[in-house]
């Protein structure tokens, strides 16, 4: 049952049209919104002129600063990232980057509005924008809050002086990667609907709790005066993490029109105003004797935020505890840019720290003439370095052996350029990952419907990953019944609170919710003397005991595990590439991932999360790269045709294994959480196999065929 | 978009008129590039004329050897019509390497020797661009330009054009039969695209009311050995960094004639007659190609981030000869 290949119980409905997204609500006499982007980076608006605009048929409305609704504090309650962003919702006239929201025209069709939205012309007062992230580095300044919450922002262990003078081997270099904006397939995208001071948001979310309250904290209202529906969400990265200003724009204007409204962003909208992973320049000094025992490691990282929020990508938090070293320091700066508001993009801080890290460890490598794996191994963290606890569970020496078992590792060749096919060199690499196994409090309602069908409620989220399935599976196995007896239903605030699926949380909280609701429901039946093993079986129960649904509730929560044990997940990928070398193009030809990320609930849909989320990584190596004019800060790749992600002619043959792992203290199910782990690693062990192939060490992402070219 | 009024020509002449004496007029065939750029409102035409109900799609074997091909043919179908597979592998080559299957699908042969500049900055509103404002200014000489052009520049335009077919068709040497006004004209591939110079708003010769109607490819015996080798940042629907057609007669290990265009280099479908003059005569291998390599890029202006074009165009050129050379 947990832990059985089956297929998505929502598949069906995805094929066939049926699944609702939430820009397909049918909402009667919608109007629909289109946001008007600044066109400078840095300005004051002076005059903004939107005659043109009202004239066009079919225009309602266009807001303005001039005249859009003055919101509580400026629409900025003090709120911190994810649940609450500072966003432009037309309360002043200040413009701080370029594509910021200046106004919302809504008419009654989105071609008009679109159209509408084109004759809006601004006046600016302008300045000459910071966009350049080389030259804005001497700005760079310490990020000092905690990191999530909880991590200090910088660390120190042992003495890293004395740690380097012991050092018989050195590596000292810089690792950049750019801006990378998500691109979830479906736009980001909202519905309004008032009735009275009652807001209804169809919103294409992460997290219909947090945009609950942010928007009521936006609104001033009691927070239960907002209901969130987000029923399906088509891809995130988390992207859709936070409301950005469509939300609110979107519920600002069905309020005054008394009309619900409509904002579906474009794809050229989506980049800069609803995130991005910020561009990263990490440091890295490195020390170790001879035998490739670590001495010491510096790890500092600057990343790039906005002028609107300080928001670090926090990319050494894997440093602190993937080796045992006993010298360390590490930091994080930021400098602003008038660009768009960073966030969490899959396996934020790892995946951009893994890559600084993992290719040093490389570097390390090739200069004591050590095996890659076998320098990680004489380092291995027994237990957490950073906190000395105890790690709740770890595979990673498994995943080594096993992967590289099956990769066929030991036929690497050690020195570069030994292997050649035709007019390829051919290389290969590897490089660990982790990723943290979070968990967040969670709850469920399990109920034995009169029909006989089990309903299990929780408020979490389906973003493609395949929430529905396993929480499904999760339930029907608590209960012993079929899956096909259960229906699981999510992204609905009516439903028990549940946190942000992002940072894979959902299958260690909604999933724990979710068993002990169905435990739980399990129990009170067997109380009750009820029987609910067939279908008539639990259609009688109901009937004799009053008709009405049969219910349990949970209320999961985490305990002292969390500060007993160190709990992350860790994993090897692997890469071949093959290398032309005279035209510089570098083109996967397979790539394996071996990983301990605790109990798998449905081998499918996480073999597929895995492989998605290598091919992510793939997206992050090769392609990615959010291209801003350094002169105007406009964005210039904004669709898909230009700023590159993987296609299916980039994606080779992928493996996955699963170390069997059980995790005694993470939940009761015993999961750590795939929803970014895939992702991290991948742009090290393809660099680093790059590096095999030819001997060049390309350490600025994406891994282009002109970076090849110019190093070779 | 801006509002604009849809006509559905049912003959040729009425659709040409219509055109002819509307400035804000379009013709409109795939809508593969115009749709694009309408949505983006750096094409604002205020009617549109649908022509490809038109009986332009039809590809035939002329009497001399060669092939017309009419200008509504859709690039899915040029591109695996048995004539060009057997005749023209370049062409079909090309035609494939190019966008996506959905796209090629629409995409028609006139309307690809049409295809606009990828240049972001054409493409933005907010930005200056010499093509789409003239006077302007031009905001790739001085910004980020990797993807921009190494040949046919000047100091008001660099962009590159994007079309793969037309590479194919440039080496191809074929002709660009044009209806209008004033009747029919031929017009040789080469003369067809302008270079960019003080005007690069002007991208062809066609004049208004004018239209394509058909593509005439000679007959070129030795093309049976000739193909298109395209270097992108990913393996499918990507724009060429650089690309080249050609094709060889060899005999007897002697290049007797050859034909060589590159893309993704330059400013409009880039025929290299130095490089073809370097490679006649002389025998096949890498002596000749490197020749031919540093004569087709002669008098490439590399900016800031596109110098690499000039190394990996060569390159492209050297392997896509060494392995045209190897058809057997």
């Amino acid at each position: 049952m947990i832990g059985d290949p089956i297929n998505r119980v929502d598949g069906r409905l995805k094929v066939t049209g049926g699944a609702v997204y939430s820009a397909e609500w049918p909402i009667a006499n919608i109007a629909y919104g289109v946001i008007v982007q600044s066109t400078v980076a840095r300005a004051r608006i002076t005059a903004i002129d939107t005659e043109k605009a009202r004239a066009v048929p079919g225009v309602v409305a266009v807001y303005t600063a001039d005249n859009a609704p003055k919101l509580p504090q400026k629409g900025m309650p003090a709120m911190t990232p994810p649940s609450g962003r500072i966003l432009s919702l037309l309360q002043d006239r200040v413009v701080r980057y370029n594509g910021e929201p200046i106004a919302l025209v809504v008419a009654d069709t989105f071609e008009q509005a679109t159209h509408a939205a084109s004759l809006v012309r601004a006046q600016y007062e302008t300045q000459t924008p910071v966009a350049d992230m080389q030259a804005a580095l001497p700005s760079a300044y310490p990020y000092s809050p905690k990191i999530n919450g909880s991590s200090p922002p910088a660390t120190k262990r042992g003495d890293l002086g004395a740690g380097m003078a012991a050092a018989y081997a050195r590596i000292d270099q810089t690792y950049t990667a750019p801006i990378e904006t998500h691109n979830s397939m479906e736009p980001h995208n909202t519905t309004a609907q008032w009735s009275g001071d009652q807001l209804t948001l169809y919103d294409s979310t992460q997290f219909v709790y947090g945009v609950k309250r942010f928007v009521a904290k936006i609104f001033a209202l009691p927070e239960d005066n907002v209901r969130v529906v987000s029923h399906f969400t088509g891809g995130a990265f988390g992207s859709k993490g936070s409301a950005w200003s469509h939300v609110v724009l979107a519920a600002m204007a069905a309020r005054e029109l008394s009309r619900p409204v409509k904002v579906v962003l474009t794809r050229k909208q989506m980049f800069g105003l609803v995130g991005a992973r910020p561009a990263t320049v990490q440091h890295l000094v490195v020390g170790a004797r001879k035998d490739g025992t670590l001495t010491a490691i510096q790890h500092h990282s600057i990343s790039s935020t906005s002028m609107l929020e300080e928001w670090v990508e926090p990319v050494t938090l894997a440093t602190r505890l993937m080796y045992e070293c006993p010298n360390q320091e590490t930091g994080h700066d930021i400098v602003r840019l008038n660009v768009g508001t960073p966030t969490f993009n899959r396996g934020p801080g790892e995946s951009s720290g893994i890559f600084g890290l993992e290719s040093a460890m490389d570097e390390l490598a090739a200069q004591l003439h050590l095996d890659p794996i076998d320098l990680r191994l004489r380092n291995y963290a027994e237990r957490d370095p950073e906190s000395g606890h105890e790690w709740s569970s770890k595979s990673l020496r498994e995943c080594y052996r096993r992967g590289a078992e099956q990769f066929g590792w030991s036929r690497r060749k050690a020195e570069p350029r030994s292997v050649r096919d035709g007019s390829s060199l051919v290389g290969m690499g590897m490089a660990s990952c982790t990723y943290p196994a979070r968990r967040a409090p969670a709850s469920a309602v399990a109920r034995v419907m009169p029909d006989g069908m089990i309903v299990v409620q929780a408020a979490t989220h389906e973003l493609g990953t395949g929430t529905y399935t396993i929480m499904t599976q999760i339930a029907a196995d608590a209960l012993g019944i079929p899956t096909e007896r259960v229906r699981f239903e999510l992204g609905d605030t009516l439903f028990p609170e549940n946190p942000i699926s992002a940072g894979s949380l959902t299958a260690q909280s909604s999933g724990t919710a979710v068993h002990l609701a169905a435990t739980a429901l399990h129990d009170k039946i067997a109380m009750m003397g009820g029987d609910i093993s067939s279908v008539q079986a639990a259609q009688s129960f109901v009937a004799h005991n009053g008709s009405a649904p049969i219910e349990a509730r949970a209320d999961a929560k985490t305990g002292d595990e969390q500060r007993e044990f160190s709990m992350h997940s860790f994993g090897a990928v692997f890469a071949e590439v093959r290398v032309d070398e005279s035209l510089g193009t570098v083109q996967l030809a397979r790539m394996l991932g071996a990983y301990g990320v605790g109990r798998i609930i449905n081998a499918k849909t996480a073999r597929s999360q895995m492989i998605g989320g290598m091919i992510y990584g793939l997206g992050m190596t090769m392609f990615e790269h959010t291209v801003i004019d350094p002169r105007s800060g406009r964005y210039l790749n904004a669709d898909l045709a230009e700023y590159h992600v993987a296609v299916n002619a980039d994606v080779p043959e992928i493996d996955v294994i699963f170390v069997e792992e059980r995790d005694p203290h993470t939940n009761p199910l015993g999961t750590k959480g795939i929803g970014e782990i895939g992702c991290v690693g991948v742009t090290a062990a393809v660099a680093n196999a790059v590096y095999n192939a030819t001997g060049v060490r390309i350490r600025d992402l994406p891994i282009t065929l002109d970076k090849v070219m110019r190093a070779g | 978009m801006h509002p604009f009024s849809y006509t559905l020509a049912s003959d040729e002449p009425t659709a040409r008129r219509i055109v002819a004496a509307d400035p804000g007029a379009a013709f409109i065939a795939g809508g593969t590039t115009l749709v694009d750029l309408m949505k983006l409102n750096v094409e604002r035409p205020s009617q549109l004329v649908d022509i490809t109900r038109l009986p332009l799609a039809t590809i035939e074997e002329l009497p001399d050897g060669g092939v017309r091909i009419g200008a509504m043919a859709r690039n899915s179908d040029l591109a695996h019509h048995a004539l060009i597979q057997a005749r023209y592998p370049v062409l079909s080559q090309a035609l494939l390497a190019g966008a996506s299957p959905q796209l090629r699908n629409m995409a028609t042969t006139g309307g690809n020797i049409l295809q606009r500049t990828r240049c972001w900055y054409f493409r933005d509103t907010a930005t200056p661009c010499n093509k789409r404002e003239p006077g302007s200014g031009c905001s790739a000489v001085h910004g980020e330009n990797r993807m921009h052009a190494v040949l046919g520049t000047s100091d008001h335009c660099i962009a590159t054009h994007p079309s793969d077919m037309c590479v194919a068709l440039a080496a191809l040497g074929a002709t660009v039969r044009l209806h209008g006004p004033s009747g029919d004209r031929a017009v040789p591939f080469a003369n067809f695209h302008r270079l960019p110079e003080a005007h690069p708003e002007q991208e062809s010769v066609l004049q208004r009311g004018e239209m394509i109607a058909a593509v005439d490819i000679p007959r070129v015996p030795f093309a049976t050995r000739s193909l298109y080798l395209k270097v992108r940042d990913r393996r499918s629907y990507a724009f060429a960094l650089a690309s080249a057609a050609v094709a060889l007669d060899i005999r007897g290990g002697t290049i007797r004639e050859a034909r060589v265009a590159l893309g993704g280099v330059a400013t409009k479908p880039w025929r290299s007659l130095a490089a073809e003059q370097a490679l006649a005569g002389k025998l096949a291998g890498s002596d000749a190609y490197h020749a031919a390599a540093v004569a087709a890029l002669d008098g490439a202006v590399a900016r800031a981030h596109n110098a690499f074009k000039v190394d990996l165009a060569k390159r492209t050129l050297m392997r896509a000869l060494a392995r045209a050379a190897a058809i057997t």
